[in-house]
């Protein structure tokens, strides 16, 4: 927070919502959200150090409690993933799913850091004046994933039924093979392969930034003197703790439809 | 909130890391896990067997035990059969053997018998060759009697 520019209600929740936007090129695309990107990699890098370090010391026989933690979520994962791709699972659907359950919640959870302790921190620490801490709240983040998952499915869809099958697939089903109904069918599969991505993506950063927001509506509380900085706190607490639950859970539906599409794309008509 | 270059890192930070969980995370770990899932199921099937080994194994161990008993017992009654029967034979064998003493003794008594007698009679030969010497008066000559008197020692 800047002293120098007066406090307001919006100018506090747009400060807080400013990405820390670093330009590349020219133009209004070339540019980069440092902080989501920042966060993300981080948090890629040490949870998956950390997997990565568990797992070669792996052992097959009594697993030390590192392990066990790590097996709990293998093996989690694994179980969603078996109910519903019927297939060879292990070689990418489900390290492909446990990779999005686990970065999603990583970075989901990032909501839990106090904002404006935070700001502080990365004003006067990273001497930062904008940054935003939680990766899945910025809609780059989440399309990047949705889209991700969105050229998997359309690889795997080639990749199974071949470029035939597949265009096959979108001009007849789910209506019929009749030529009639050919536009029909692609109308609706256009409408579908539009829609995935979009409602992948958009659940993800509309709850999480929905949470922030929140975050920020109850920081507010703080404006109104010391009995409302404490109602203000309790307030946050009750919301964090609620939120763990959407935290886990939107990382979890996020994996599930992952993997869904993924499936989806193995299964022909 | 607008579209930028951002997604684009994101998407390959997000190859990177499926690129990195498919390749070093997923396999090690599902392979010890399997690994120890077959151990598990193999101790427990052998478990398993070794119950039913055991069973088995107390299912004989009684019936060796009751064979054992059995034959025990059989034994037991063929040794006492065996002794009656030793008794039995000892008890002829001593019949026997008495009797065979008893035997013998008689006959030794009764040459003993034959003994006395001819020497009693040899005796009473000389008593009364001394007792007919001392009434005669005169001593007989032994000589000339001898016929005689063995005659007499025969009707003895």
């Amino acid at each position: 927070m800047s002293t120098e520019q007066v406090l307001t209600p919006s100018s506090y929740i747009e400060h807080h919502l400013s990405f820390n936007v670093k330009q590349v090129a020219e133009g209004g695309f070339w540019s980069v959200n440092f902080d989501t990107l920042a966060v993300s990699g981080l948090l890629g890098l040490i949870i998956f150090g950390f997997l990565w370090w568990v797992v070669r010391g792996a052992t097959a026989g009594v697993p030390g409690k590192r392990q066990a933690f790590v097996e709990l979520l293998v093996e989690f994962v694994d179980d969603q993933v078996k109910g519903i791709f019927h297939g060879e699972r292990h070689k990418f659907v489900a390290p492909a799913a446990l990779t999005v359950f686990v970065w999603v919640f990583a970075m989901n959870s990032m909501d839990f850091l106090p904002i404006d302790i935070m700001a502080w921190v990365y004003h006067h620490i990273f001497g930062q004046e904008r940054f935003r801490a939680v990766p899945t709240s910025d809609i780059n983040a989440t399309f990047a994933l949705a889209l991700s998952v969105w050229l998997l499915m359309i690889f795997f869809n080639i990749k199974v039924k071949g470029l035939r099958g597949w265009t096959h697939e979108l001009f007849c089903s789910p209506f019929g093979a009749h030529p009639l109904l050919w536009p029909a069918n692609f109308l609706l599969n256009l409408v579908e392969y539009v829609s995935k991505p979009l409602s992948h993506s958009l659940r993800l950063f509309g709850n999480m930034y929905a949470g922030e927001i929140i975050f920020l509506l109850l920081g507010m509380w703080a404006a109104t003197g010391l009995a409302g900085t404490i109602f203000g706190a309790l307030l946050s607490g009750g919301w964090a703790i609620f939120h763990i639950l959407i935290v886990g859970l939107q990382a979890y539906i996020f994996m599930m439809l992952t993997v869904v599409y993924i499936a989806m794309a193995h299964e022909s008509h | 909130m607008n579209i930028n270059l951002t997604m684009f890192s994101q998407a390959l930070s997000f190859a990177i890391l499926i690129w990195f969980t498919v390749k070093f995370v997923w396999p090690p770990l599902l392979a010890a896990i399997e690994s120890r899932q077959k151990t598990i199921a193999d101790g427990l099937a052998y478990a398993e067997r070794a119950k039913l080994d055991l069973e088995l194994a107390g299912k004989r161990s009684a019936e060796i035990l009751r064979e054992a008993k059995e034959k025990a017992g059989e034994i037991v009654s063929h040794g006492e059969k065996r002794a009656s029967e030793i008794v039995e034979a000892a008890k002829a064998q001593a019949k026997i053997e008495g009797d065979r003493i008893i035997l013998g003794a008689k006959a030794e008594i009764d040459q003993e018998v034959f003994r006395a007698r001819e020497q009693l009679r040899t005796h009473v030969s000389a008593i009364a060759l001394a007792g007919a010497g001392k009434i005669l008066g005169r001593e007989i000559d032994a000589k000339a009697h001898n016929d005689l008197l063995d005659k007499l020692v025969a009707e003895i």
